[in-house]
């Protein structure tokens, strides 16, 4: 226990800090960028690009908040933490000491464990706050979560399988020394099959059914509001980067620095972006039957390949 | 008062008896308290800009006047350029459009809403049906004026103004709040008797409890 403390490098968590600062900044942008652009496929102007960042002051600064009980308020504080944590845990920037923040051998097993986490823990304190469209929007979002997270697994121990590691580092290490190597060429069915996942954990259409406000208005957070809901914001900022480069790492090479990082993270963004675009809703029941037959089959196809 | 929130004695499934009363039982009875700005002048004018710069509104339309809020989500207006968005729950909300006029029914549904919302809230009263009643002047079942029943804080008159005038109301609201003058939320704590009592003048069916938390 001392050796460990002893032979920990404290620069780490400076460091650290300095990812989530980049990261929520980063995602803060990207996410007002991808409404606009939205926003222009409809023929809009859409929100300005800070408008996030005056929403999150907007909401701190209220003066009056009310509490449904203890769980009530972990829920945002899970959410966050599961945000963070996979932040933290995975390799951020490979090769990079600074930045590879706390990743470790089994870091695949932990990441895939953080991105369930945050909707756990909201599940729970949506709860109770014994809303009954939070109570709906709850049995939607954990259906609808577990069938996309389904092909994801599959194609997480695909690759797993493929590089005989769980190591995140190790497996970027494997996809270095040109394009060809990444692991959506060596191993596309994984990769079609995650990415087919990805839509769905995005919450964008045609997936976006449990957090639409025009449905049950607006699902689980139906009850959160002032600072309660601006740490969920600040959760829906730092998460998807943070999932992306859990995707970035595991099927596109990893990204060697920030510019890469951003360029890369932006473009899986983009992707869910146009089929939301395009397509329209699927009600629960239809996209827990879309990811059923279309994404699952190529996750196992894929673990059988290799 | 409806039946199921009258004080009674029900059996539990293990056979107790044990007595209820739903309005206690169920509500918090408390009622809303001023809450002054608590920081220094700086931050407070701080967190005003971004109080009106971001203006939340309650997507429930009232009356009539509703139908002019659609053109404001959409390409000719797109009133997000404004940082003005639309949440389907009061919690989220910071801003309520009374929009036309005001049945006693719907009213009551207002109040609920209106005290769900968290503070500092705004309401904006839209069209002469919430100034003095407009064409429903002599109608039995309208409120006449809006000021008597909630804190507003800005009147769009017109019967029905046009989107370009609900734009031009928000920004009009924008810069009371950026002076810090739009305080409802307060006032309506400080004259709350009053304001009750004018509620309860014209809703003979309350069956709620005075403030809903």
């Amino acid at each position: 226990m001392m050796q460990a403390l002893e032979s920990f490098n404290w620069m780490r968590i400076p460091y650290a800090l300095l990812t989530v600062f980049i990261v929520f900044n980063f995602g803060f942008l990207m996410n007002a960028t991808i409404q606009k652009i939205a926003a222009r496929v409809g023929r809009r102007h859409g929100i300005p690009v800070w408008q996030n960042y005056v929403d999150l002051i907007k909401n701190y600064a209220l003066r009056t908040s009310i509490t449904h009980g203890v769980m009530f308020y972990l829920g945002p504080v899970f959410r966050l933490s599961g945000g963070i944590g996979l932040l933290l845990f995975v390799p951020i920037i490979y090769g990079s000491d600074m930045f590879s923040n706390f990743s470790f051998t089994g870091d695949l097993i932990l990441a895939l464990y953080f991105v369930f986490f945050g909707t756990l823990g909201m599940a729970l304190g949506a709860a109770e706050s014994g809303h009954p469209y939070s109570a709906i929007g709850i049995t939607r979002g954990l259906s609808q979560m577990t069938a996309a997270e389904l092909p994801f697994a599959l194609a997480v121990y695909s690759v797993a399988l493929q590089y005989q590691t769980l190591s995140i580092t190790d497996i970027v290490a494997a996809q270095q020394g040109g394009v060809l190597h990444w692991t959506v060429f060596t191993n596309p069915l994984a990769v079609a099959a995650a990415m087919l996942s990805f839509l769905g954990s995005m919450m964008r259409p045609p997936f976006d059914v449990v957090l639409a406000p025009q449905e049950i208005p607006i699902g689980p957070p139906t009850e959160y509001h002032s600072s309660f809901l601006a740490m969920m914001q600040t959760n829906r900022a730092l998460f998807p980067v943070a999932k992306m480069a859990v995707y970035t790492s595991l099927f596109f090479g990893g990204a060697a620095s920030w510019p890469v990082f951003f360029l890369k993270v932006f473009l899986l963004y983009m992707w869910s972006a146009f089929v939301g675009v395009v397509f329209p809703r699927f009600r629960v029941e239809q996209s827990i039957r879309w990811f059923l037959i279309w994404a699952v089959p190529l996750g196992i196809i894929s673990i059988l390949l290799v | 008062m409806k039946e199921e929130l009258l004080k009674r004695v029900v059996k539990t499934p293990d056979g107790q008896e044990i007595e209820v009363e739903p309005l206690l039982d169920y509500y918090c009875q408390e009622g809303p308290t001023v809450q002054p700005p608590a920081y220094t002048a700086i931050i407070e004018k701080l967190f005003n800009w971004a109080r009106s710069e971001s203006l939340w509104i309650l997507g429930f339309g009232t009356g009539c006047g509703a139908i002019e809020m659609r053109p404001l989500m959409t390409p000719r207006f797109d009133a997000y350029r404004y940082g003005i968005q639309w949440r389907p729950t009061p919690r989220q909300s910071n801003l309520f459009v009374i929009s036309g006029y005001l049945s006693v029914k719907t009213l009551k549904r207002v109040i609920r809403s209106y005290e769900q919302m968290q503070g500092p809230k705004y309401v904006v009263g839209l069209g002469s049906c919430t100034i003095n009643g407009g064409m429903y002047w002599d109608s039995y079942n309208t409120i006449k004026r809006l000021d008597d029943y909630l804190p507003v804080d800005v009147y769009i008159a017109g019967c029905m103004p046009r989107p370009e005038a609900l734009l031009a109301g928000f920004e009009e609201l924008k810069k009371i709040i950026r002076a810090g003058k739009a305080e409802g939320a307060n006032k309506y704590a400080e004259n709350f008797e009053w304001y009750k009592a004018n509620q309860k003048s014209v809703i003979h069916d309350w069956d709620m409890p005075d403030y809903n938390w």
